[in-house]
C-alpha cells in the first residue's frame, strides 16, 4: 500500500514537472514579445539600453532559474503589471476556489439526481438520461448569457451588479455546473445499470430489501469507483471552464487572471497559471487513487 | 394444506413465454428437486413464487394465501422471512464491498428482528451454526477473503437467520468443487431436520435430485414432463425425457469402462512438470504419459493445479522446469500448434462473436496457408458435417447457436489442422447433460476415425469416467494417484481419490 502510494505520488511529481516544461517551451516560442509591446510605446520614451535592461529583469537566467524560482515559490514578476506573480494569483484564487468547488458540489448533486432518477423512474428514465447528452453539449459563454437574460434581466432574481455574495455566485456556479455534471451523470447511470445486472442484486431483493434499499446501500458504493475518476477528470475542465464563466460574469479570479495574461501576452503569469492547474489536478487525481482501495476492499490486497 | 402450492403458473418474459402452467406442490419439511435443462424454465419458477419475477397468471398459495397478484411492496414482507434464497454462484451472490457480516445482519435489520447488539449476536450465531470457524473474525471480512464453500454458508446463513418455512436453492452447489459440494448439500439438510424447513431444489444435476430430493418434478420447455417421488420416477420413468435425461446423465448411469491397451506408444510425455508463480508452486512436479489414441483425464478440484498443467501442454504457459515432449520429438512453435490444439470450456467466450461459423473454422487453415480457397471451403463443408453441423449454420454467428452446437464449432476448429492431440479443458462443463451426452460421444466418434490422443482437463468424475482411459487425480499442484480408469474408480488406493469418489456417487435414498 505504502509503495503503491509512493509509486501514484512519483508519477504525480513526474507530470508536474512535464507541465512545466511543456507549458514554458510553448511560452517561449510564442510570436510576438510582451516587453517590446509593453515598453516600445513612444510615450514612455525608453532607449533600447533600458529596454534591454527590462528585458533582463524578466528574463534572468532562462529555464533552471525559472525551475528552481518555482521550487521556492517564486514566479516572478508580471509583466503586464509589474507586481511579483504570487501576489497576482493570491487575489485570483480565493474567488474561483469558492466558485469551483461549489460548481464541483453542484454538477456531483445534478449528477446523483439524474443517474439515481433514472434508476427509480420507469417513465422518466429516458427523458432522464438524455438529460446528460443536452448539458454537454450547451456552450459555457451561451449559457451564462442565457441565464443572465432570464434571472436576471426578465426576473430580476438576481442583480447583474452588486446583491449578496451568495447572489453574485448563484449564476456563475450553475454555468460552470452544468456541462461538468454530464459526463458524471452518465457514467454514473452506467455504472448503477451494471452494477444492477450483478448476481447479489436478486440476493438483496430476497432478504426483502426495498428498491431504494438496494439502490443506496448496495448499488452506489459498488458504482462509486468508476464515477470518481471521471469526477477526477473533470476538474481539468473546471479550471478552463472558470475562464470563460469569469469572463461572461465579470468576477475576478484565476480564469479572469488568465484571460488578461493572454491578452498581454503575460509570460510568467501564463506559466504560474498552468502549472496551479496542473498542480491542482494531480492532486485530486491523486486522493482519488488513494480513495479506490478504501471504496473497493478488493483493490487494498 | 400444502406449505406451497404452485398452481397453473404462467410467467412470461415480454411475449416470450417461459413457463406455461406449471403446478405442484411442496409440503412441510420436504425437499422437492425441479429438474431441467437450461431453458426449461426451472429458475423462472423459482424467481415467480418469490415474486422476483412476477408472475403472468396462476395462483401461487403460501400457507394457503395467494401471493401471486401482491405487490412489490407486500412482497417485501415475506422475502426472506418466510421464504428464504440460497442462490447459485457464491462468487458473484454476495456484494463485493460490504463485510460479511453486515451482509448477514441486514436481512434481520430489514424485518426488524432487534436492536444491533441483538442482530450482532444472532450474527455469530448462524456464522456458527452454517460452520465457519472463527466467526468474529469471518463477520469482518469481505467476501472476496473467503472461499466459495464458504461463501456459500454465508449465503445460507442468510437463508436460514428467520427461520423461514421454505428454501428455495437454485443450483446451490453447481459452482462448487464436489467434495465441497457434499458438505454443503449436508449442511441443508441438516438445517431442515432442525428446523423442518422444505427446500425447493432447483438443479440441472440428477445426481444431487436423485440424492437429497423426496420428490421430483422434471421440467421441459416450461412444462412439467413428470413428477413423483424419486425411487419412483428413478426407478420406472414414465415420459420418454426423463428417461433420456436419466441414461444422459452420466451420474446415474454406469458404462463400462474403457479398454486399455498399454502396448501404444506415448504421445504426450510430461516429466517431472513444476510452474511458479512467484513463490506458489501451482504444478508441483506432475509426470504423465498419455498413449496414442487414447485419453488421459486430468481430474482435480479448484486450485489443483490441472489447468495450469493444461496450458503448459498446450504452450499457453511457460513451465518453471521440467518437459512436455508430444509425438516422440521435439517440435517448433509453428508446428506446435499444429500438432496440439485446444477446446476450451465456455463456448460462449471462446468464439469470436462477430465472425461467421465458416471464418471461425476457416481460420487456422488460412493462418497455416493450408490450401486455396476453394480447397479451404471444401475443407470447412467436410469439418461441419463430421461434427454432425448443417451446412445452414455456415453463414451464422455464435449468438444465434445453441451451446451445443458452438461447442461442435470450436471442435471443428480444433480439428480444422489435422491435430494428433486435442487438450479438452472442460469442454464439457458448461453444457446440460443432454448436450453433454451427445458430445462425449462425437469426441469418442472422432477419436475412433481419427486416432485422436485427448487430455481431457475436468472436475466431473461421472463424465471422466465414462470418456477417458486413464486418469490421474491432482490435487495441491501434484498427481495423487493415477492408473486406468477401470483401477481408479474401482479400487482407489488413496483417501483424496475416495473422497472425490464419495462426493460423487451419491447413494439414493
Amino acid at each position: 500500500m505504502t509503495k503503491y502510494l509512493l509509486k501514484r505520488a512519483g508519477q504525480a511529481l513526474l507530470v508536474l514537472w512535464a507541465a512545466f516544461t511543456a507549458a514554458y517551451i510553448l511560452l517561449q516560442a510564442m510570436p510576438g514579445d510582451s516587453i517590446l509591446i509593453k515598453f516600445q510605446n513612444p510615450e514612455l520614451g525608453l532607449s533600447p539600453e533600458q529596454i534591454a535592461k527590462i528585458r533582463e529583469y524578466y528574463d534572468a537566467g532562462g529555464y533552471l532559474h525559472t525551475v528552481l524560482g518555482f521550487l521556492h515559490g517564486d514566479f516572478g514578476y508580471s509583466v503586464d503589471t509589474g507586481t511579483p506573480v504570487v501576489e497576482r494569483l493570491a487575489e485570483g484564487l480565493p474567488e474561483t476556489a469558492k466558485l469551483a468547488t461549489c460548481a464541483f458540489v453542484l454538477a456531483v448533486l445534478l449528477a446523483v439526481l439524474i443517474a439515481f432518477g433514472s434508476a427509480y423512474s420507469g417513465r422518466l428514465r429516458g427523458l432522464l438520461l438524455a438529460v446528460p447528452s443536452l448539458f454537454i453539449s450547451v456552450p459555457a459563454f451561451w449559457l451564462g448569457i442565457l441565464l443572465i437574460q432570464v434571472f436576471s434581466f426578465r426576473l430580476r432574481l438576481v442583480p447583474v451588479i452588486g446583491g449578496t455574495e451568495l447572489q453574485q455566485l448563484v449564476l456563475p456556479v450553475l454555468t460552470l455546473a452544468v456541462p461538468i455534471s454530464a459526463p458524471i451523470a452518465q457514467v454514473l447511470a452506467r455504472s448503477i445499470d451494471q452494477v444492477l445486472t450483478q448476481p447479489f442484486v436478486p440476493v438483496v431483493a430476497a432478504k426483502g430489501a426495498s428498491r431504494s434499499w438496494i439502490l443506496w446501500r448496495h448499488v452506489a458504493r459498488n458504482a462509486l469507483p468508476p464515477t470518481l475518476t471521471v469526477a477526477g477528470l473533470v476538474f481539468g475542465e473546471l479550471i478552463a471552464g472558470s475562464v470563460v464563466t469569469e469572463t461572461v460574469f465579470g468576477r475576478s479570479g484565476i480564469g479572469r487572471l488568465t484571460e488578461q495574461a493572454v491578452n498581454a501576452q503575460d509570460t510568467p503569469v501564463l506559466l504560474a497559471v498552468v502549472v496551479l492547474a496542473a498542480t491542482v489536478f494531480v492532486l485530486v487525481n491523486l486522493l482519488v487513487d488513494v480513495l479506490f482501495p478504501v471504496l473497493d476492499p478488493r483493490l487494498a490486497t | 394444506m400444502s406449505l406451497l402450492d404452485v398452481r397453473d403458473l404462467t410467467v412470461a418474459y415480454g411475449r416470450q413465454v417461459a413457463v406455461k402452467g406449471v403446478s405442484f406442490t411442496v409440503e412441510r419439511g420436504e425437499v422437492v428437486a425441479v429438474v431441467g435443462e437450461s431453458g426449461s424454465g426451472k429458475t423462472t419458477t423459482a424467481n415467480a413464487i418469490t415474486g422476483l419475477h412476477p408472475a403472468s397468471s396462476g395462483e401461487i398459495l403460501l400457507n394457503g394465501v395467494d401471493i401471486a397478484g401482491w405487490s412489490q411492496r407486500r412482497l417485501r414482507s415475506i422475502r426472506g422471512h418466510r421464504i428464504g434464497l440460497v442462490p447459485q454462484d457464491p462468487s458473484n451472490s454476495l456484494n463485493p464491498v460490504m463485510k460479511i457480516g453486515r451482509q448477514i445482519g441486514e436481512i434481520l435489520k430489514i424485518h426488524n428482528y432487534g436492536d444491533r447488539a441483538g442482530i450482532r449476536r444472532r450474527v455469530i450465531e448462524l456464522l456458527t451454526r452454517v460452520g465457519l470457524d472463527d466467526p468474529e473474525r469471518r463477520a469482518g471480512q469481505y467476501p472476496h477473503e473467503l472461499s466459495g464453500g464458504m461463501r456459500q454458508r454465508v449465503l445460507i446463513a442468510i437463508a436460514i437467520a428467520l427461520r423461514p418455512g421454505l428454501i428455495i436453492a437454485d443450483e446451490p452447489t453447481s459452482a462448487l468443487d464436489v467434495t465441497v459440494q457434499r458438505r454443503i448439500l449436508d449442511l441443508i439438510d441438516d438445517l431442515r431436520n432442525e428446523y423442518g424447513t422444505a427446500v425447493l431444489l432447483v438443479t440441472h444435476d440428477l445426481g444431487v435430485a436423485a440424492a437429497r430430493a423426496d420428490r421430483l418434478v422434471v421440467m421441459k420447455d416450461g412444462l412439467i414432463e413428470e413428477s413423483g417421488g424419486v425411487r419412483e420416477v428413478l426407478a420406472a420413468p414414465a415420459s420418454p425425457y426423463t428417461r433420456r435425461l436419466f441414461q444422459d446423465a452420466p451420474a446415474l448411469t454406469a458404462r463400462p469402462f474403457k479398454p486399455f491397451d498399454a502396448a501404444a506408444e506415448p504421445a504426450i510425455v510430461v516429466r517431472d512438470l513444476v510452474k511458479e508463480f512467484g513463490s506458489f508452486r501451482a504444478v508441483d512436479g506432475v509426470s504423465f504419459e498419455v498413449r496414442r489414441g487414447t485419453t488421459h483425464a486430468l481430474v482435480g478440484e479448484s486450485g489443483s493445479g490441472k489447468t495450469t498443467t493444461a496450458r503448459i501442454v498446450t504452450r499457453f504457459t511457460k513451465a518453471t522446469s521440467g518437459e512436455v515432449v508430444i509425438g516422440g520429438d521435439p517440435v517448433g512453435p509453428r508446428d506446435f500448434r499444429r500438432r496440439v490444439q485446444l477446446v476450451y470450456q465456455n463456448p460462449y467466450g471462446s468464439l469470436d462473436p462477430r465472425q461467421t461459423v465458416a471464418a471461425i473454422v476457416e481460420e487456422p487453415l488460412r493462418n497455416f496457408r493450408l490450401g486455396d480457397r476453394t480447397a479451404r471451403r471444401a475443407r470447412v463443408r467436410e469439418l461441419l458435417e463430421r461434427v454432425a453441423l448443417s451446412e445452414t449454420l455456415l453463414g451464422r454467428r455464435p449468438a444465434e447457436l445453441s451451446g451445443g452446437q458452438r461447442q461442435r464449432v470450436a471442435i471443428a476448429r480444433a480439428l480444422a489442422v489435422e491435430p494428433e492431440v486435442v487438450v479438452l479443458d472442460e469442454a464439457v462443463s458448461a453444457l446440460d447433460v443432454t448436450v453433454q451426452a451427445q458430445i462425449l460421444t462425437l469426441l469418442e466418434e472422432l477419436q475412433r476415425d481419427l486416432g485422436l490422443t485427448y487430455l481431457f482437463i475436468s472436475h466431473d468424475l461421472a463424465v471422466v469416467r465414462q470418456i477417458s482411459h486413464t486418469v490421474s487425480v491432482m490435487s495441491k499442484g501434484r498427481i495423487v494417484e493415477s492408473g486406468t480408469t477401470r483401477q481408479i474408480f474401482d479400487s482407489p488406493q488413496e483417501d483424496y481419490t475416495r473422497e472425490l469418489l464419495a462426493a460423487v456417487a451419491e447413494p439414493v435414498r
